[in-house]
């Protein structure tokens, strides 16, 4: 138990609970923004337009392509170099989530449509409904069914991922972690045990509420 | 309709998050936590010394977690040799401090894109870094150092000849040694813990690395001794501004030689460094005053 008492020293624990709130405003934030953003990319890759189609494929390939620590910084330090435009930590830490989320949902909303055959839009009209009553009552429930799982899958990559921010400036979760573990590492060189095992449970906190959810509407699915 | 229900529920309850989110993200948290907002002005291009005296507040990125020279102790307030320094640079400019947390990868571009005004970050002097920045004089040197049994001590290089020296790959121990001391057989390792073990169990005579790292550690694990405190070619540590900042930078050249007087840099590792260096170690092989090495 040597170095557990690191966790209660000072302010640690409510540092480490303020670490933990800027990690889930910064993912939260990016999350809805990236549905939002990923919806109506996701539209665009539907269009029959070729130009539309290739100009979506090459921003998606791009994003995932590149790693997110080279777009952090692309965003952070190279928009200040280029336009003297100085945004701060957080806020280019939302852009390039946002920028990332939003491919992937994109990506997402496209093959969830695409994956619904063609027979239930047929069947649909052959019923006599409208355009729009097709859609909400056919389509988007079984798009959708499909859709929420990658989602939230993605929601818990996105708050992982928001450990990069540390390299711009933003003391997220896990670097007030490392900040007491060094702190302390002279008296206390067995606390990094104890610190990471209390931020292993943050994160499970966050992140398996929504993998259950995943599950639970996956199981559903399948019904 | 079920589980179209449940879906939209999730949804709202996303979009209820984020609203509170967006509510509490306004009014900012601690100083450790939200340190990049853009209050300082800095828009890309450096600030001179009466801008920034205008402004009333300095930006200084230094280390978080680079005990003791930068780290943020329990109470959450930063702390260590970098730290002591730049409330005095605050002090003597007569404007606040503004800390920023910075990281080694990103000290450069810090600076470069002038979102902090001076970087006192542990900061090594080197040829391919002062071609991005400007350095100011050094006010810490490092060099190398060897620790080893107090059994069987080593206070010469000289004398790890024919014997078993532990080093750490990709370090300048390693090649320092190979290069001058072909004689010494070397112990290579991947990490400083492995070497420190293996230092432990007496799989080698003695260690070489940093000599801030190895004074420290010899600190904390009584029956070792760093009988070598300076060894090698002398690195200097130093504040850095954005390139072509001169006033700042001739500014900070005239603090650090007119705090000679009063031996700023000596007091400064007796209130940081003294706690963790015990006081058999020369501080002269740590502390340069005046930017005199």
């Amino acid at each position: 138990m040597q170095g557990i008492e690191v966790l209660f020293m000072g302010n640690n624990m409510l540092r480490l609970l303020d670490g933990l709130w800027v990690t889930l405003r910064l993912s939260l934030i990016s999350i809805a923004l990236s549905l939002v953003i990923g919806v109506f990319v996701g539209a665009l890759m539907l269009v029959k337009n070729p130009v539309v189609k290739v100009m979506c494929r090459v921003y998606i390939e791009i994003v995932r392509i590149m790693p997110q620590l080279v777009w952090l910084f692309i965003i952070f330090f190279g928009i200040t170099k280029m336009t003297k435009i100085n945004l701060s930590g957080e806020t280019a830490a939302v852009i390039m989530l946002t920028i990332w989320g939003a491919s992937e949902v994109g990506d997402l909303v496209r093959s969830a449509f695409q994956s619904i055959p063609s027979h239930q839009f047929e069947s649909g009209l052959s019923l006599g409904l409208s355009r729009p009553q097709l859609y909400f009552y056919v389509i988007f429930p079984q798009a959708l069914r499909g859709l929420v799982p990658d989602i939230i899958n993605l929601s818990t990559r996105m708050i992982k991922t928001t450990a990069l921010v540390s390299l711009i400036g933003v003391t997220e979760v896990l670097k007030v972690g490392k900040q007491i573990i060094d702190a302390n590492r002279f008296e206390f060189p067995n606390a990094a045990l104890w610190v990471y095992a209390e931020i292993f449970l943050m994160y499970f906190i966050i992140c398996f509420p929504l993998s259950l959810l995943s599950r639970k509407l996956t199981k559903k699915r399948g019904e | 309709m079920n589980t179209f229900k449940k879906i939209a529920s999730v949804f709202a309850a996303a979009a209820m998050a984020l609203s509170l989110a967006a509510c509490s993200s306004s009014n900012g948290s601690s100083a450790a936590s939200d340190s990049t907002d853009d209050s300082s002005a800095a828009s890309g291009s450096y600030r001179t010394v009466d801008q920034i005296k205008e402004s009333g507040e300095i930006t200084i990125g230094v280390f978080s977690d680079k005990n003791p020279f930068g780290y943020v102790d329990n109470d959450g307030t930063f702390q260590g040799y970098d730290v002591y320094f730049a409330d005095r640079i605050a002090k003597d400019l007569g404007v606040e401090l503004k800390l920023v947390p910075v990281e080694a990868a990103s000290r450069v571009e810090f600076l470069e894109t002038a979102k902090v005004d001076i970087i006192l970050a542990n900061f090594t002097v080197t040829d391919e870094r002062k071609e991005k920045v400007d350095f100011a004089l050094p006010y810490m040197k490092v060099a190398l150092g060897v620790v080893s049994p107090d059994s069987a001590i080593i206070t010469d290089a000289e004398q790890l000849n024919g014997k078993t020296l532990i080093v750490v790959k990709g370090t300048t121990a390693e090649s320092y040694f190979t290069e001058n001391y072909p004689d010494v057989k070397l112990q290579k390792y991947d990490e400083y813990n492995e070497a420190y073990s293996a230092l432990q169990d007496g799989r080698g005579d003695a260690f070489s690395t940093d000599n801030t790292e190895v004074l420290a550690w010899a600190m904390n694990n009584p029956g070792f001794t760093v009988g070598v405190e300076s060894l090698g070619s002398t690195d200097a540590i130093a504040p850095a501004v954005t390139k072509g900042n001169e006033t700042l930078l001739n500014w900070i050249n005239d603090e650090i030689t007119a705090l000679a007087d009063e031996q700023f840099f000596h007091a400064d590792y007796d209130a940081t460094l003294a706690s963790v260096y015990g006081d058999n170690v020369d501080k002269d092989s740590l502390v340069v005053e005046g930017g005199v090495m």
